[in-house]
């Protein structure tokens, strides 16, 4: 089945030239909270990718039959019910990365690329076309996030995935010159990662800048 | 001897133009080259232009002379500490040669990145070197404790280049104190190697010289303020290194740890005068400075909290610290700072108030000028703003004709 040029976009779209966190500049909060470690941060993106994949299947199915007036709630009541879910898997299988997002598992519910896409796409598009746009959406904001929690793990803890990096030894502590930037754990840092990876997004697109 | 450098420099110029071999470091060439010599070329005669003698290199130079005193005295004071601390006896030029040997690496340091970057940006984008750097580059090393690693320095020298001045356009551009920007990343990076009894008094040797000394007895490296913020005894009495008292006159004339710049108010002062009488500092914004802080360390005096760094004096506010190298250096930055008259006296009032709040309210923060200043700059472009729409609004109800 060859894929038609507009559903191609829905996918690669958001990938790059429509990234929803360097384009759109949506879902900036979480992207600064839970980017200090890599792990919460990807776990964090697989989250929003499967909630803002399947919300966009469920509400580009019923989109015929939402009433216009209720269409947000309708929206927030499916998007809280997956949200639900998701928080509960986490909470059973991988407690600690749940404890390690505390509350920003539940705040995907406020998530500004969930209701922008839902809105904008969903209520309008097919469900095949809606899944592979909320999954490109999802894999946008987990690749930058991915990014973020690198440069931010790396440098801020010498850890990547948990796993040391940066060798002990090479601590003041132990007798060694180096130490972790303590500016990478703050958020203010993340804003200005973010910043960087805008900023090379935009110099690689020229044609983007406005 | 002059002319020679000149000659010199016009052989050399073809090697650096359009189509020279050389062409890759023309930027550099040029900045070379007018640093040393007033450029020949004029703007055109189009539109009224003001014009002045003293372009901004020339300015900048001005700023790094009145900075030398503070470096000088700074310098002194590094090894006058360390020899304090363990006990060794070197004489006056010995001393002096300490302190030199021990902050002239953080000058290179700062100069290269700083350098290096600018160099590189104004290459890439076919612009001409802007001088900003000049005098950012000598403050680093007077504002970062005497003990920080040289690779952190650089870290925050580039960081603070790049996020604080060349994003926003370079020179004359930045919203922030890049200077500022460089200290305030070390202090959010590396707090232990910023505060804390040890940052401020070389220990170590330099160099290999003095090597692995032992400290004397009753050695303490805290700064005046640092005493201050970890007191519990609302009255407290301040000490030098070797724990004997001291007062005003010592915070004065700097014999004390610090960083190492902002020790010595009459070294600083010096440098104020030459500010002031070449007219690059605003004596507004300098005494609207002074004048906060010790208006606000006076209210903390009459009926503050009961703690030491409320009862400290208000004279003893403004001695201690880097205030005075602050008000002197920093809040007057042309470029960051407020630029209509009237708002130079908000501004000014607005960092010298907030410097001693966060003194005596922040137990976090023993030191506030830094935070203030930054504070003040970001507020700058709204002070002026809004006096420039109380001028507009009061010009506009004077008007006859509606």
């Amino acid at each position: 089945m060859a894929l038609s040029e507009k559903t191609r976009e829905a996918f690669l779209g958001p990938l790059n030239k429509n990234n929803p966190v360097v384009v759109q500049i949506l879902g900036i909060c979480s992207a600064l909270a839970v980017t200090v470690q890599l792990k919460p941060a990807l776990v964090m993106g697989i989250a929003v990718t499967i909630i803002v994949a399947l919300s966009n299947v469920v509400i580009s199915a019923l989109r015929n039959t939402i009433p216009n007036r209720i269409r947000i709630i309708v929206q927030l009541v499916v998007v809280a019910a997956l949200v639900t879910l998701v928080s509960g898997i986490l909470k059973a299988f991988a407690y600690d990365v749940s404890v390690a997002l505390s509350v920003y598992i539940g705040l995907i519910i406020t998530n500004c690329i969930l209701m922008g896409r839902l809105e904008a796409y969903a209520m309008s598009n097919g469900p095949l076309d809606s899944l592979l746009d909320g999954l490109g959406n999802g894999f946008g904001y987990m690749w930058v996030l991915v990014v973020v929690a690198f440069v931010r793990e790396l440098l801020g803890s010498g850890t990547l995935m948990g796993f040391r990096i940066i060798p002990e030894s090479w601590y003041v502590a132990n007798g060694g010159f180096y130490e972790n930037c303590g500016m990478m754990v703050m958020p203010a840092m993340a804003l200005i990662l973010v910043g960087c990876v805008i900023w090379a997004h935009r110099s690689l697109n020229k044609e983007e800048v406005k | 001897m002059f002319n020679k450098l000149y000659d010199i420099s016009e052989k050399l110029r073809p090697h650096f133009e359009e189509g020279g071999k050389l062409h890759a470091f023309w930027s550099l060439y040029d900045g070379f080259a007018t640093f040393l010599f007033t450029p020949n070329t004029t703007a055109k005669r189009i539109g009224v232009q003001v014009h002045d003698a003293n372009d901004s290199k020339r300015t900048m130079i001005m700023v790094v002379l009145a900075l030398v005193p503070a470096m000088l005295f700074g310098m002194y004071n590094v090894g006058y500490q360390h020899f304090l601390a363990t006990g060794g006896d070197a004489g006056f030029w010995a001393t002096f040669a300490f302190g030199l040997l021990a902050v002239l690496p953080y000058i290179i340091v700062s100069y290269l990145v700083g350098l290096g970057i600018e160099f590189t940006v104004a290459q890439w984008k076919h612009e001409e070197i802007a001088e900003g750097f000049l005098v950012t580059g000598f403050i680093i090393p007077l504002i970062v404790p005497i003990n920080t690693p040289l690779w952190m320095v650089a870290v925050a020298t580039a960081f603070a280049v790049i996020f604080a001045k060349e994003v926003f356009g370079g020179t004359g551009y930045n919203i922030f104190n890049v200077a500022l920007i460089t200290r305030a990343f070390l202090f959010f990076a590396y707090p232990t190697h910023m505060t804390g009894d040890k940052a401020f008094v070389r220990t170590e040797g330099t160099w290999g010289w003095d090597n692995g000394q032992a400290l004397v007895d009753g050695f303490s490296g805290a700064t005046p303020l640092g005493q201050v913020a970890v007191a519990t005894d609302p009255s407290v009495q301040l000490v030098n290194t070797l724990g004997e008292p001291i007062g005003f006159w010592d915070a004065f004339c700097g014999l004390i740890p610090g960083s190492v710049g902002e020790t010595s108010v009459i070294a600083i002062l010096l440098g104020a005068c030459l500010l002031l009488m070449t007219g690059v500092a605003s004596w507004k914004t300098m005494t609207a400075v002074f004048a906060g802080g010790a208006l606000t360390a006076l209210l903390f005096n009459i009926g503050g909290v009961d703690t030491a760094a409320a009862n400290m004096p208000w004279y003893m506010h403004l001695v201690t610290g880097g205030f005075c190298f602050g008000a002197v250096f920093m809040a007057t930055d042309p470029v960051t700072s407020a630029r209509t008259e009237c708002g130079k006296w908000i501004y000014g009032l607005l960092i010298g108030c907030m410097a001693i709040v966060i003194r005596v309210l922040n137990p976090g923060y023993p030191e506030g000028m830094m935070l203030a200043i930054l504070l003040g700059n970001c507020f700058a472009p709204l002070i002026d703003w809004c006096v420039v729409q109380s001028n507009i609004n009061m010009r506009a109800k004077r008007a006859t004709i509606k």
